[in-house]
């Protein structure tokens, strides 16, 4: 009776699979990138309900992030047999990767992994992870991370998470769902609008506008206790809430003083103290990654651009000329360019500026795009846009070949944002 | 002036029931019978008065600056919204008396507040709509001021596009949405 453990696993999962299904977004690759690395992702071998689901989960992780070509035809390889290089090279795969798993008592199994290079007929990476069943999908994210760090050179965000808010009837909930949509759950949920979630720099927490109380308050709520305070609740509006890279400071846009203007806050509410001046708007902060400057929206100049002021304050310089409204500005985390929403001919659209050049992209063809977030391997950017007049979320690489489409059935999704790396 | 008293209506009235009675007892079942063809026979003699709803009797004039005359349809002070105009965030001349009164009823209630909310369209960045509507709910409380209302008296939030009152992505529903609306204490 050895592999009753396996068949009660498996049941647990489809279990949690069906409890989740309604709140689930649905990820669909609509584009892939020109110079996808071929790998071969072979069948562990062992425990076999495990070791399917996890080479199930790591197959999707790779090709959905189109970096990897897939290559089928592997058969089975365990982490101590030499993959049958001849062969992977033939069906034209550059990397292979096998495994096993084995159950190690106590319902933990321990799932040894090999990477091999092809060409050069070596071995690149040997890893163990010890886990549980329940745990299968966020073990197969980081073997995942783990594959595409040591073949791409840059961390994997397979294990990230994101945090958006879904709209139903008379319903807002700020939910986190791992980066592939996978494991949704509410973190708030209220009858008022909930708008632009942020996380902390660790992951920890999460800063949001909730206008639970008639107006828009920023709240700070750490997801692990579910306990949240307020970050800013000042005479007017209190919003758009940024973290420094620190974590200890919110750049934030308050009214109290007149005029939408920005504002830097401790975390815990205190030392509320203005970081610019303007007779117009100043809205929608966002720190650098080395925590230099602001980026920032501002109408000063007549119409809504981008400007960006030193955390220290001074002089503001302005980013973005071409056109008439560019907005939601979103550094990239090397901080060499800037993700942001331009309108086109009446048209929202994601584009992307090379600070250095300033040459910008235009990444997408739809016309609603809201709200880009950066993943934190700065790979792809995540946003909102429309599509039959409802609300879903998408993504694109940073060079716009990778698509992906995420949506929730029946409901809106919108204010997309992307977690940090799990340390 | 010739004039017929009630009584005389009545009389005509009842007569002409009976009359009516008569003929369709001795008329044998028409089940088919075109509607229009019974209405046609009673051409002039139905006339209907529009009365107004019982609300207040009319010993008890509401006090314009009554709390009651917050929700009186007939007071200037049930009037809460004020629309802008597409990329506006300068109250209408239009409503200048729509704010004169609500300026009175603030100045006759020292101890109650005002919420301002201004709402923004759809199009575009949420928070910068939401520093939009902050315009036009800013605009209306700069009016009230220069109406005498003291600044502690009123506080003016903005929405955004988070509250829309129409969802359809045409002009007119937008211009309903570009918009400020007053609150009182114990409505927010």
């Amino acid at each position: 009776m050895k592999m009753q453990p396996f068949f009660l696993a498996c049941a647990a999962c489809v279990g949690l699979s069906i409890a989740s299904a309604h709140a689930q977004l649905r990820v669909e690759i609509t584009g892939a990138g020109a110079n996808r690395l071929p790998i071969a992702i072979a069948d562990f071998s062992g425990e076999r309900a495990i070791a399917q689901g996890l080479t199930s989960v790591i197959r999707t992780d790779l090709d959905g992030s189109g970096m990897f070509r897939l290559i089928d035809g592997a058969g089975t390889l365990s982490d101590s047999t030499n993959p049958p290089f001849a062969d992977l090279k033939q069906r034209g795969a550059d990397a292979v990767a096998g495994g096993t798993t084995t159950a190690s008592g106590n319902g933990r199994f321990e799932t040894r992994v090999r990477l091999s290079d092809v060409i050069k007929q070596n071995t690149l990476d040997m890893q163990a992870y010890v886990h549980t069943g329940a745990q299968l999908r966020a073990t197969a994210h980081r073997i995942a991370d783990a594959i595409y760090e040591k073949l791409t050179g840059e961390p994997g965000v397979f294990s990230t998470r994101i945090a958006y808010v879904v709209k139903s009837t008379g319903r807002f909930e700020l939910q986190i769902a791992d980066a592939d949509g996978a494991n949704a759950q509410p973190a708030l949920a209220s009858r008022e609008p909930i708008i632009s979630p942020a996380w902390s720099p660790d992951g920890s927490k999460l800063a949001y506008v909730s206008f639970e109380a008639k107006k828009p308050i920023i709240y700070i709520h750490d997801l692990a206790t579910a306990k949240r305070h307020v970050a800013a609740n000042f005479k007017g509006s209190n919003s758009a809430p940024a973290w420094a890279p620190d974590g200890k400071r919110l750049a934030v846009v308050l009214t109290k003083e007149g005029g939408s203007q920005l504002f830097l806050v401790n975390a815990d509410g205190s030392g509320v103290k203005r970081l610019a001046s303007s007779s117009g708007i100043d809205t929608e902060p966002q720190f650098s990654p080395d925590g230099q400057f602001i980026y920032f929206t501002s109408d000063r100049g007549g119409s809504p651009q981008i400007y960006r002021i030193a955390t220290t304050g001074g002089t503001v310089e302005r980013i973005t000329f071409d056109g008439s409204y560019n907005v939601t500005a979103r550094p990239s985390p090397d901080g060499k360019s800037l993700a942001y929403i331009a309108r086109n001919n009446g048209r929202f659209q994601l584009a992307l500026m090379d600070l250095a050049t300033k040459q910008t992209q235009i990444l997408t063809d739809s016309s609603k795009d809201e709200s880009p977030s950066f993943a934190p391997n700065g790979r792809m950017i995540l946003y909102a846009t429309e599509i039959g007049g409802r609300g879903v979320l998408a993504a694109v690489s940073s060079d716009g070949r990778v698509k992906q489409k995420l949506s929730v059935q029946a409901a809106d999704v919108r204010e997309p944002a992307w977690g940090p790396l799990v340390k | 002036m010739r004039t017929i008293s009630p009584r005389t209506v009545n009389l005509l009235s009842a007569t002409f029931l009976a009359l009516l009675l008569t003929a369709c007892g001795s008329q044998p079942p028409a089940p088919e019978q075109n509607p229009s063809g019974m209405e046609s026979r009673s051409p002039s003699v139905i006339e209907t008065t529009p009365i107004s709803p019982a609300t207040t009797t009319p010993g008890e004039a509401i006090d314009p600056l009554s709390m009651k005359a917050l929700r009186d349809p007939n007071s200037p002070l049930s009037k809460r919204s004020i629309y802008f105009d597409f990329d506006s965030y300068v109250v209408k001349d239009e409503y200048q008396s729509l704010l004169v009164a609500h300026s009175k009823f603030l100045a006759a209630h020292a101890n109650m507040k005002m919420l301002i909310q201004g709402n923004a369209d759809e199009r575009g960045s949420r928070e910068y709509n939401l520093a939009l509507g902050q315009k036009r709910s800013d605009a209306i409380k700069k009016a009230l001021s220069l109406l005498g209302i003291s600044e502690s008296q009123m506080e003016s939030v903005s929405l955004g596009e988070e509250k829309p009152t129409c969802t359809e992505a045409t002009e007119e529903c937008w211009a309903k949405n570009r918009r400020g609306d007053i609150l009182y204490s114990g409505e927010f």
